[in-house]
């Protein structure tokens, strides 16, 4: 099953590679990974998208909470969350295509944040299975450039993940 | 002109990186560092002899001083501590560091590295240092600013020693052991991202005490979270208390006096029959400070299907032991030697007690396997048999002395046939089980305790491995006994190429060995040849007479010989192989 951790690390070098360290040194997957500064200058949060049984979530979990580093631990699938992820996409935008392209973009709520005689770069934010689809949507050809964040993950409502 | 500045106070004075680093482990109160030195490290050696509280042991290749502080840790229950130089100093140690790590021994090791402006040029004897050791370290530091480096080397002894114990690095830059600093060494530091669980949760202990009382086939398991925890005396109690079955892992032996007959000795790959039996049989398990690893419970699929309603209760100070190879009822996250004790005053406190009828019954059923004798051997061979060297070394030793040993069969033949009565006492490598730390083991176990008698159990293939630091014992006076059970194989290789390898003994035969007694005088030491059965106690007992002085035995035992009982690799724990099988 797919889980999102959430995870608050101090903001110290190498931080970042005890945590992904620890998922290849115990074979556990990741599907995405991002790492920003939060409001809070002395830690970073990382959100991860991995998947596994619940008793590998269970165990990915506690040996993440065992990093000296790590301040808290979440899984945020347990609960009600929202998961955003961003995508630029540059894609061939030519002839008869160049309207169509843009139909697509606006039918996905994206947008066109740069463009050349013969292409277009789109902006698309959303859950993953939205930019999968609008991935897909597309002719495969069109597609140039694909750069994807990674999803970042928060929970709904007044909760806040704190150290 | 030197300015004289009026004395400031100690808390208060300015030192180098170098100077500071010396004062912590003085303020932390270490005896010995265990360390080789070299250019990243010259100013701090530099450091080491200008003072007298701190004394260093000089091995001969770093793996020796991160063994021997290693062997000093498990016999003390104090942090080991060793200092290395950068590059290969640290690629040499890294073999400890694991070593250390796998087993969750408390250490604090310093390496050099080069300056912080040169960190990234592939400077001469430079590696990646935190890299290199991150996977296995419970933590470590690179120390950029000599200001932090106090605070760094306070938050590695506590990390080291708190909650699971495991080995911390400190990696120090040549330019910071150069650079000045006011000196502070703070009482306690707080992390915000690492407060162990101490206190087991009440509620579940009370579980716990209700299933135990319940059970009718109980049996409990110890490993060495027992010894780390220093909980031996609380689970000896718990088990007389109970009357109760226990077995040890290996790295648990000692932990309950194998004299007492609730003892059915060392369970898992080569553990005895009752040991094994009763785990797989039991219908309440207690684990304590262990971990169900391949070594102890086999396929973990078969330990669960063989016996779907036994439930299990598991201590242990790390929640990522728990429920990680076998799914586990009542998990009790905690310091064991607090929950154990809450655990007893429960069980005290409350009417109920056991069930007579039903652990009459359970120990009826031990009594018959223990019948099978799974340990018995051929007393009257007459080629020297290693359990035989071992019995002897018991008896001489009066079942009182620290013993080390290498990895292999010799091994699982001291587990099992030196009877330990106390914790600390065995000293081995369980989880990596790394050849070659017998011997720098004893070193740290001696220097420790001067007076103990400290045998190194060993074989002629893993004693080769450290050999080197037969001089560092004639450097520092160290008359350790190495009791070499010579079978001319990699024993332990051999048993499983005759097992599962059509007797084919590729590369595990040890072709021309040194003559051990000429090696050990060449390093000033003594060396004695036993080559009989009758000559093996009387060897022993020259040995252990020669007070002041290492002796090297070099025993030539049965070449053929197995260790039995055998659960083999990815079998269940029940599905062992016997001597009689064959």
């Amino acid at each position: 099953m797919r889980h999102i951790l959430s995870i608050l690390v101090e903001n110290e070098a190498g931080a970042l590679s005890r945590v992904a360290g620890l998922f290849s040194a115990r074979g556990y997957n990741i599907e995405s990974l991002t790492v920003a500064p939060t409001e809070d200058a002395t830690m970073s949060r990382m959100t991860i998208v991995t998947t596994g049984s619940d008793e590998i979530v269970e165990q990915i979990t506690k040996q993440l909470n065992k990093l000296v580093d790590v301040v808290k631990v979440v899984d945020l699938s347990e609960g009600r969350h929202i998961e955003r992820e961003l995508m630029l996409v540059k894609v061939r935008a030519a002839g008869k295509d160049r309207e169509e392209m843009k139909r697509t973009a606006d039918i996905f709520r994206g947008r066109i944040i740069d463009v050349t005689d013969k292409s277009y770069t789109i902006e698309l934010t959303g859950t993953t299975d939205k930019l999968d689809a609008f991935l897909e949507a597309l002719d495969k050809g069109a597609i140039l450039e694909t750069v994807r964040t990674g999803v970042s993950g928060i929970g709904r409502g007044e909760w806040v993940l704190k150290a | 002109m030197e300015l004289k500045l009026p004395p400031l106070a100690e808390t208060g004075e300015t030192l180098t990186g170098a100077e500071i680093a010396i004062r912590c482990l003085s303020e932390e109160g270490v005896e010995f560092v265990f360390g080789y030195p070299g250019g990243a490290v010259l100013f701090i050696y530099d450091a080491l002899s200008k003072q007298k509280k701190v004394k260093h042991i000089l091995v001969r290749h770093e793996q020796g001083a991160l063994h021997a502080a290693d062997g000093y840790a498990r016999a003390t229950g104090r942090p080991g501590v060793a200092l290395v130089t950068s590059g290969p100093g640290v690629t040499n140690a890294v073999t400890g560091i694991a070593t250390a790590y796998m087993d969750s021994i408390p250490m604090v090791v310093i390496t050099g590295q080069v300056p912080t402006r040169a960190i990234g040029e592939d400077a001469f004897q430079e590696c990646d240092t935190v890299g290199i050791t991150r996977p296995c370290v419970k933590h470590n530091f690179l120390v950029k600013d000599v200001n932090e480096l106090a605070v760094t080397i306070k938050k590695a002894f506590h990390i080291a020693t708190t909650g699971r114990p495991g080995p911390v690095l400190v990696d120090i830059p040549k330019d910071v052991s150069q650079q000045t600093a006011r000196f502070h060494y703070p009482d306690k530091v707080h992390l915000r991202s690492y407060s162990p669980v101490m206190k087991g949760h009440g509620g579940q202990i009370k579980k716990a005490m209700q299933l135990l009382l319940d059970a009718k086939r109980p049996m409990i398991y110890v490993g060495g979270g027992a010894v780390l925890g220093e909980a031996s005396h609380e689970v000896t109690e718990l088990v007389r208390l109970l009357d109760f079955p226990c077995t040890n892992t290996l790295m648990g032996l000692g932990s309950i006096p194998a004299s007492d007959k609730r003892f059915v000795g060392m369970l898992g790959m080569h553990g005895t029959v009752e040991a094994n039996m009763a785990m797989q049989n039991c219908d309440v398990l207690l684990a304590v400070g262990a971990r169900f690893d391949d070594r102890v419970i086999g396929n973990p699929a078969h330990f669960a299907a063989g016996n779907p309603t036994r439930k299990i209760v598991h201590i242990d100070v790390d929640p990522s032991s728990i429920s990680k190879r076998v799914r586990v009822d009542v998990p009790i996250v905690g310091h064991v030697k607090d929950v154990l004790t809450e655990l007893i005053a429960l069980v005290k406190a409350g009417k109920d007690k056991p069930d007579a009828a039903a652990l009459a019954a359970w120990w009826a059923q031990i009594a018959t396997w223990r019948a099978k004798d799974c340990l018995k051997y051929d007393r009257a061979s007459p080629i020297i048999k290693p359990q035989f060297v071992i019995e002897k070394l018991w008896e001489v030793t009066r079942g009182d002395a620290y013993v080390t040993s290498d990895v292999g069969q010799h091994q699982m033949w001291a587990a099992q046939f030196y009877r330990f009565e106390k914790p600390r006492r065995w000293i081995n490598s369980g989880g990596l089980g790394t050849m070659g730390v017998g011997l720098p083991y004893a070193m740290g176990v001696k220097l420790a305790f001067p007076d103990a008698d400290v045998a190194c159990v060993t074989g002629e293939a893993s004693i080769q491995m450290c050999i080197q630091e037969l001089s560092t014992c004639k450097q520092y006076h160290l008359p350790v006994k190495l009791v070499n059970l010579n079978n001319r194989y990699m024993g332990m290789v051999r048993q499983w190429q005759e097992f599962f390898h059509g007797n084919r003994y590729s590369e595990s035969y040890m072709d021309a060995l040194p003559d051990f007694v000429k090696l050990a005088e060449a390093y000033g030491h003594v060396g004695i040849k036993v080559e009989k059965p009758g000559d093996v106690e009387g060897a022993l007992r020259e040995a252990f007479a020669l007070k002041d002085r290492l002796v090297f035995l070099d025993i030539i035992t049965d070449q053929t010989e197995n260790v039995f009982p055998m659960v083999p690799g990815g079998k269940g724990m029940s599905e062992m192989i016997l001597a009689e099988d064959l």
